[in-house]
């Protein structure tokens, strides 16, 4: 294998990789406050990159420039994402807040099935794609091989910046130290005079719009159909469970790990593709059962 | 639910439901798909007494199915029931496999860990094209059946026949395990696993053991599927028919062997009236029972029943 290959390998994968963090980032919150893995996560990404294409295909005639785009593409994802995660902790997770977790898992599955539904009653079943970003966009040159900017420079920026934003947030604003506060034991956090419903529903919001700019960044790169929904939210699954559910930094560095594995893999062993996720998240889960980066928990007699 | 009424009430309905596929010989193969996932959702309610989901358990369907349909293609003219035990017993190897290490972990690790296998070897069987014939599956020329060269119709029939008589003899069976000690034990790991083993019984043991039944049961299904549709493909080992199965298991309630069939049933019922009323929208149906059955009855349809009986619902209580 030479050197242009493995580079263009792992900048494929540092893609893909921060596609899969900005997915998992907002899966790995919402269950760290709720103790709940949402299924309906893939909803978000699939409702985010749906609509971030079709406004795309309004403004993309009126040779509109690309910051402008750009920045449609975010704000669409972030209003929609953030919407339709109030609406689903509102409307629904709130109702079955004492139920089993178990149970909580199978809400989302349903609310997963009742907007997978829903999106292909909107979009249909044709392909959506929105390439053209991408070829406004230019390439760069780096190392004597040429590269899209959207894939080396837009997606990776705004995962770093997601996750530092995020990390700023939860470090240094008061709303931030809260939401730690609730992660770390929602009854004495309740306790102290959080209230933990606020909390749930800025945190279903935040991670709908991450999901969602998650699915609105990678529909310039991939094209969606129906059942994308169900094929990123497993993904996104292993990354978390390979971090350790919770775990923000862990989400990080499982992205990095995964996506450069299955970018590997795309290049010398293309059968293996789409099982790398899972190879990893098994193998990591074997040696640390409850994650990379997970911390020991008390037992309860 | 040691009762004359219920008895007589499961043959009835084994007659009723004999009685429609002779009768009009469409109904077979939905009456086939019905009974087949209710011995899968047999196999996910041995799990969730256990306190356990797991969403790959489509896996052993798969597994199962593509063990009969390659015995099948291997050795042209073998029985059908042999090709069924092949399946299953290729399921219950595998099963006993991953039961050993995943019967470590518990809640959503134990349903993760699950899911990911499943999606190894889902992915597998689409990507493997010259064993698995890809996405397309394999095609299976239809077996024998206990020696006799059956046309489609008498097939399809002695299928119905073999799958009712297995999901009444694994519907008893698992009942039978529910109320023995072992099964008790799979309660209390849901109830409380550290005082379980304080009073000297292991818990991994007795997860092994639900793991492996429960492999079985939904090898079974898949097997029998996959016979009677003359087809595999890697669909039947995706995320989402786990999911289906999960679905199914609390919707009929893991509190009685009888809850996956009933839940199986109306699962059943909801995609056949879908597919002929609303073409478009039964995914969201489905979705929208789902949420009302966890809601109004977390316990199933089994648990609702038992909420009438209170003398009855006693020795139950946990489950």
């Amino acid at each position: 294998m030479n050197l242009d290959l493995l580079l263009l390998a792992a900048v494929d994968g540092l893609s893909y990789a921060s596609l899969l963090f900005m997915i998992a980032l907002g899966l790995t919150l919402i269950c760290g406050v709720f103790g709940v893995i949402n299924v309906a996560h893939g909803s978000f990404y699939a409702f985010g990159g749906y609509s971030a294409a079709t406004v795309l295909a309004w403004l993309m005639p009126d040779d509109a420039s690309v910051p402008l785009l750009v920045c449609a593409l975010l704000c669409t994802a972030i209003l929609v994402g953030g919407a339709l995660g109030a609406l689903l902790e509102r409307g629904i997770m709130r109702r079955f807040q004492d139920r089993d977790p178990v149970l909580q898992l199978l809400v989302t599955f349903a609310v997963f099935m009742i907007l997978e539904n829903l999106q292909r009653m909107i979009w249909g079943s044709t392909p959506v794609n929105a390439g053209g970003l991408v070829g406004r966009m230019g390439t760069i040159e780096l190392l004597g091989v040429t590269f899209m900017k959207y894939q080396l420079l837009l997606v990776p920026g705004i995962a770093l910046a997601s996750f530092f934003g995020l990390q700023c947030l939860l470090r240094y604003s008061i709303t931030g130290r809260k939401l730690l506060a609730v992660i770390h034991h929602r009854e004495v956090a309740t306790a102290l005079g959080i209230d933990a419903a606020r909390m749930g529903l800025m945190t279903f919001a935040l991670g709908g719009a991450l999901g969602a700019v998650g699915g609105a960044l990678s529909v310039p790169m991939t094209t969606f159909v129906p059942g994308v929904a169900a094929d990123m939210v497993v993904t996104s699954f292993a990354v978390i469970a390979t971090a350790g559910l919770g775990q923000i930094t862990g989400a990080l560095v499982a992205s990095i790990l995964i996506g450069q594995a299955r970018a590997l893999a795309v290049y010398t062993l293309p059968e293996l593709e789409v099982v790398m996720p899972y190879l990893m998240m098994v193998l990591v889960l074997l040696i640390r059962p409850s994650g990379l980066f997970s911390v020991a928990e008390a037992r309860r007699i | 639910m040691r009762h004359p009424a219920f008895s007589v009430g499961i043959g009835c309905a084994s007659a009723a439901l004999l009685a429609m596929a002779w009768i009009w010989p469409w109904t077979r193969m939905p009456v086939i798909t019905f009974l087949c996932y209710g011995m899968a959702a047999l196999g996910l309610s041995v799990l969730m007494r256990a306190g356990q989901v797991s969403f790959g358990h489509a896996m052993y369907a798969l597994i199962a199915g593509y063990g009969a349909a390659f015995t099948v293609r291997t050795f042209p003219g073998t029985d059908a029931l042999i090709a069924l035990a092949a399946g299953v017993a290729s399921a219950v190897i595998v099963g006993v496999v991953v039961a050993a290490f995943v019967s470590r972990y518990r809640g959503i690790f134990f349903g993760m860990l699950n899911l990911g296998i499943s999606m190894v070897f889902y992915s597998l069987a689409g990507k493997l094209y010259t064993w698995t014939g890809g996405t397309d599956g394999l095609r299976l020329e239809r077996p024998p059946l206990l020696g006799m060269a059956l046309d489609r119709g008498g097939f399809e029939w002695g299928m119905t026949l073999l799958a009712l008589l297995l999901a009444l003899l694994l519907g008893w069976v698992v009942q039978r395990y529910f109320r023995s000690s072992a099964g008790q034990i799979a309660i209390a790991i849901r109830v409380n696993e550290t005082r379980l083993e304080y009073i000297g019984l292991s818990a991994r043991a007795a997860m092994i053991e639900a793991y492996v039944i429960s492999s079985a049961l939904v090898g079974i299904g898949g097997a029998l599927l996959a016979l009677a549709q003359g087809l595999m493909t890697p669909e039947g080992g995706y995320w989402l028919r786990s999911g289906e199965y999960v679905f199914i298991a609390i919707l009929g309630g893991a509190g009685h062997a009888i809850g996956a069939f009933l839940g199986a049933a109306v699962f059943e019922l909801i995609l056949l009236v879908g597919a002929a009323y609303f073409t478009a929208i039964w995914q969201m149906v489905l979705g929208v029972t789902l949420l009302i059955v966890i809601f109004f009855a977390p316990s199933g349809l089994v648990g609702r029943f038992r909420q009438f009986r209170p003398g009855r619902a006693a020795e139950d209580q946990e489950s």
